[in-house]
């Protein structure tokens, strides 16, 4: 694709100019004229319309004191009332205590396992179940799982991370467990009954658009600061995708499949475990690996509500502002990361794999090896004396991303001839970009912003969107934090704008070279797979703290997404389609207008909504550094433990989340298409 | 049809797994729940770590002790904030808070007075003191703004980006104990807050603006090691009278001295034997803690090394706080 256009170079100036000069004039009424064939469009437009005129008009933004209703008194209430009964309260005593200490003591002890283990027992573990579960034997595909897992856990032992690695390994072993088991028992809800679809399906959706920080609160209200609310949260966080997608291998099942185990007799029992259930495991594994890697960035997030481990170093940092430790810690978490993806992955694939499946009829053999070998080097390391990872084996690498980051501060941050610096940027952008942006939407009076968000979400979606999309806005001016909400609207949207502007670009240029790709696909995983605190830090050192810094960091962190599905959608265009319009003599630039841009339009939208998602749940963290609004107001309803604070702000930003996914969803046609 | 029976197998031991999980907690369930971790004896200490880099530089130092001096067996330091800590300290999850600045006047009722569930362990030897700061360069260049009336005259020179037309105040983290938006509201001054998020933020911001002379108004406090490194004038707010700040939303006076108070779960008090002993006669002064604290914020040391650092250096101070044998 890329060693095309340079073939004919000749005929395809000639033929744009000769093109341009014919086809423009069409073009533009075509606009106006589809326009006007779209109701949809039309509405929106008046819709606009009407905003901005009452908006200029002098009408107040402020939202009417008389429509709000007061939900800080019950929340106040109910807040004293679970500190005053968290430990004699039955409801505490038989159910909700139960759960906290036996989540307590599971996480313990598989802490005090791999305690008992050592660092050789749990590094020969490790890889000999990546090379078990890459089929074991000489494969390749076996060994190379097993190298990367020595890799990982060699290098987060290099780093001086060792303990505080298997902390976070210790909860995540019971998380994604339990998160595995829920899900798949939602799964098979939803999957095999209608009924339960119907109710389930929205939950899932909408579990899926939550920024995770906005729902701590509650749980550290319950279960207290510390384990059993880390474990809490992340379960609720990562259970989703599991029962999405058993839901959606139970229900893709071939029906031929089901047919032929019908006619043979099978009781429904039978067929759901001889035929539906295995059927749907390619699905369930998929679920499998997306719910570890979200139990790995919560149990991160949730070291502000007690979780020790990594993220307890990282959320350290962060009140220092330490960049190379909490860099040291996220690139252990990234390891991690890389070992369990590489390891769950690697059976999906086998799956797929028909030569690999005949060979596994002995399968309980390298699982012994795995428990012998683990045995064996658990005994060695015992009597060696060597369980902790050796002090004198850690290369900090702290002090020099520290050294690099002061540097860049000081030479970077202002006094660049012509370009400013860092800090002149961050000013600029608050005051030229974002500033401009809050004031519009605080100065458009309430209900204009309603039918805008109303309209917007009729034209995307269908009336249902629009009634959501209305109510969640009408809950936030109701709970009185209009004002906040929109401040953080500002923030979303600004970065949305910079994220969208840099993905597309990105995203087209990779999906156009491939030797683009190639350079930035490890950069994208890894970007991917850092936990979202370590992005704070060296933005605040760049761009002082502010809502700035929060916009670069919610950039950051939601770009890889957007380019990946870019790049995705670029490269899944039918070469016949440029084939053929290369041989019709289009430039590059024609190309990508007239054939890529439009046949990618599905996965651009997609990068939109999940760009949106990803940008709302980092610019909330930034409250953390000074993005203040409704970020800070979860900060200080976790750090005060007021629920009424935190709480309210917390549903704010569910609202916020629930409306910008519902206007920026693919519609139900464009979907169909895209997949 | 020997891969689905194998799947077939796999998925029974996952079912049984999931029942076995279920039935420990039905065997759990019969009777009610142990409430928190019990306090008390002196194998385990638990000492909260609220997120100021001064409490951090108490709570190393009493780890370092209480592990190596004492022959306590661990000592685990729970990142928590105030709120959070004094309902820990209640429930016994952890044992003990060094450094409280009397930001919580409701908990201390319920918790000391009423449950009973917390004692007093005596001062920490250190003065908190919250005010308004400005720079020296910018007091000396207007003097008047030394005083919170003639600050808000001045309000024009701290307007940012972030500030709109208003003067930018540099505002706390969000657990301190602070009363600035209210002050701000009942002297009707022309500011608004910045909110900073977390106190590194708030240190890296003034030392930006400090570098470039820049002028600011910042909530600050001492004792904090960066007063070491930059020279900051108190604003004149309204003097403190007893109970000037109840109900808090009515506040127009500034902010009090406070000698620090330590708390100690009531039981660990009680059975923490030479723990609870050596945590009641833990003692420092300002410059000490700044010192362990710049050790940690500025010259980026970890809390361990800090503390090894200054317990060699200062021997005779610790010596005194070891139980009587």
């Amino acid at each position: 694709m890329s060693a095309a256009p340079t073939e004919t170079p000749v005929l395809d100036k000639r033929d744009r100019i000769t093109h341009s000069g014919s086809e423009s004039p069409p073009a533009a009424p075509g606009f106006w004229a589809r326009l006007a064939g779209n109701p949809k469009a039309v509405l929106l437009v008046a819709a606009l319309l009407v905003a901005v005129i009452a908006a200029l008009a002098g009408g107040s933004g402020i939202w009417p004191k008389d429509l709000t209703f007061d939900l800080r008194t019950p929340l106040t209430d109910l807040n004293e009332w679970l500190v005053d009964n968290r430990d004699t309260h039955p409801l505490f005593l038989y159910f909700l205590l139960h759960i906290s200490n036996t989540a307590q003591s599971a996480v313990d002890s598989v802490v005090l396992g791999l305690e008992n283990l050592g660092f050789i027992g749990v590094t020969v573990a490790a890889v000999l179940v990546a090379w078990a579960a890459g089929g074991a034997g000489l494969q390749r595909r076996a060994l190379r799982t097993a190298g990367t897992a020595l890799g990982a856990f060699g290098l987060i032992g290099l780093l001086g991370m060792w303990e505080p690695a298997m902390e976070t390994v210790g909860l995540m072993v019971v998380c994604v467990v339990v998160a595995a088991l829920v899900g798949v028992v939602l799964g098979m809800i939803s999957g095999l009954s209608d009924r339960g679809e119907r109710i389930l399906r929205p939950v899932f959706d909408t579990m899926q658009v939550l920024p995770a920080f906005s729902y701590l609160l509650p749980f550290v209200l319950i279960f207290d600061v510390g384990t059993p609310s880390a474990f809490v949260t992340t379960v609720i966080y990562a259970a989703p995708p599991m029962a999405r997608l058993t839901s959606l291998g139970l229900r893709g099942a071939d029906a031929a499949a089901l047919e032929a185990s019908q006619s043979l007799g099978a009781t429904y029992r039978q067929q759901l475990f001889t035929a539906r259930l295995p059927l749907a495991r390619k699905q369930m594994l998929l679920g499998l690996n997306q719910t570890i890697m979200m139990c790995l960035s919560m149990v991160v997030l949730a070291s502000m509500i007690g979780a020790g481990g990594l993220g307890e170093e990282i959320y350290r940092s962060l009140s220092i502002l330490d960049t190379g430790q909490s860099l040291t810690a996220g690139i252990a978490i990234v390891l991690i990361a890389i070992w369990l993806d590489r390891t769950t992955a690697v059976v999906g694939e086998r799956l797929d794999d028909p030569a690999a499946a005949t060979r596994r009829n002995r399968s309980w053999l390298p699982w012994a090896v795995v428990a012998a070998a683990t045995a064996g080097a658990t005994a060695v390391g015992t009597a060696l004396g060597k369980l902790e990872w050796p002090d004198n084996w850690v290369v900090s690498i702290s002090e020099p991303v520290n050294s690099v980051v002061d540097w860049i501060e000081s030479e970077l941050g202002s006094g660049i001839p012509v370009l400013g610096g860092t800090l002149t940027w961050a000013s600029g952008f608050a005051e030229y970009v974002i500033n401009p942006l809050r004031d519009a939407l605080q100065a458009t009076p309430w209900w204009a912003l309603l039918l805008v968000a109303g309209v917007l979400a009729y034209a995307v979606g269908r009336w249902k969107a629009a009634v959501t999309a209305v109510l969640a806005l009408g809950v936030i001016g109701g709970m009185g934090l209009w004002t906040r909400s929109m401040d953080t609207l500002s923030q979303v949207i600004a970065a949305l704008a910079v994220t969208l502007l840099l993905g597309f670009a990105i995203g087209v240029l990779a999906g156009r070279v491939d030797r683009v790709e190639r350079a930035i696909r490890p950069l994208l995983d890894t970007l991917q797979t850092i936990p979202q605190f370590v992005y704070l830090i060296p933005m605040v050192a760049l761009f002082s703290g502010g809502r700035t810094a929060g916009v670069a960091s919610a950039v950051l962190y939601a770009l890889p997404a957007v380019v990946r599905i870019t790049n995705q959608g670029i490269r899944q265009i039918d070469p016949a389609a440029l084939e053929a319009s290369r041989s019709l003599g289009a430039s590059t630039g024609q190309q990508l207008r007239q054939v890529q841009l439009p046949l990618a339009r599905p996965s651009l939208l997609l990068a939109v909504n999940q760009g949106v998602v990803l940008v709302l749940s980092m610019v909330v963290i930034a409250g953390m550094i000074g993005g203040g609004a409704l970020g800070v107001d979860v900060v200080k309803g976790l750090a005060k433990g007021d629920l009424a604070l935190g709480m309210t702000a917390g549903i704010a930003i569910v609202c916020l989340g629930v409306l910008l996914d519902r206007i920026s969803q693919p519609g139900a046609d464009v979907k169909k298409r895209g997949l | 049809m020997k891969r689905t029976k194998l799947i077939n197998n796999r998925i029974g031991a996952v079912v049984a797994a999931g029942a076995g999980v279920l039935g420990l907690l039905a065997l759990t369930g019969c009777g009610a729940a142990e409430t928190g971790a019990s306090a008390g004896g002196s194998d385990k200490v638990t000492i909260t770590v609220p997120s100021w880099v001064g409490a951090q530089a108490n709570a190393e130092v009493a780890k370092a002790l209480l592990e190596k001096e004492v022959g306590v067996k661990k000592v685990e330091l729970k990142v928590m904030d105030e709120p959070i800590g004094w309902d820990a300290l209640n429930n016994g999850k952890a044992d003990v808070i060094l450094e409280d600045w009397d930001g919580l006047p409701e908990k201390q009722k319920l918790y000391i007075d009423q449950k009973k569930s917390i004692v007093k362990g005596g001062d920490l030897g250190v003065t908190g003191h919250i005010g308004w700061f400005i720079p020296k360069y910018y007091a000396d260049a207007h003097p008047e703004a030394k005083t919170f009336e003639g600050l808000n005259k001045l309000a024009k020179d701290f307007k940012t980006s972030e500030s709109g037309d208003k003067g930018e105040f540099l505002g706390a983290a969000p657990s301190y104990t602070t009363y600035d938006e209210y002050l701000i509201k009942n002297h009707k001054l022309n500011f608004k807050i910045k909110e900073t998020g977390n106190e590194a933020a708030q240190i890296k911001e003034i030392q930006q603006k400090y570098e470039k002379k820049q002028p600011f108004v910042t909530y600050w406090w001492e004792p904090q090691w960066l007063n070491n490194d930059i020279d900051l004038v108190e604003v004149k707010l309204p003097k403190f009278k007893e109970g000037c700040n109840e109900p808090k939303e009515k506040t127009e006076c500034g902010y009090a001295n406070t000698p620090l108070q330590k708390y100690l779960n009531a039981d660990f008090a009680k059975d923490g034997g030479d723990a609870a002993e050596f945590l009641k006669n833990f003692k420092w002064s300002t410059e000490q803690q700044n010192e362990v604290a710049k050790y940690i914020a500025k010259d980026k040391m970890s809390g361990e090394e800090a503390a090894k650092k200054w317990i060699e250096d200062n021997k005779s101070t610790w010596q005194a706080w070891l139980p009587k044998k």
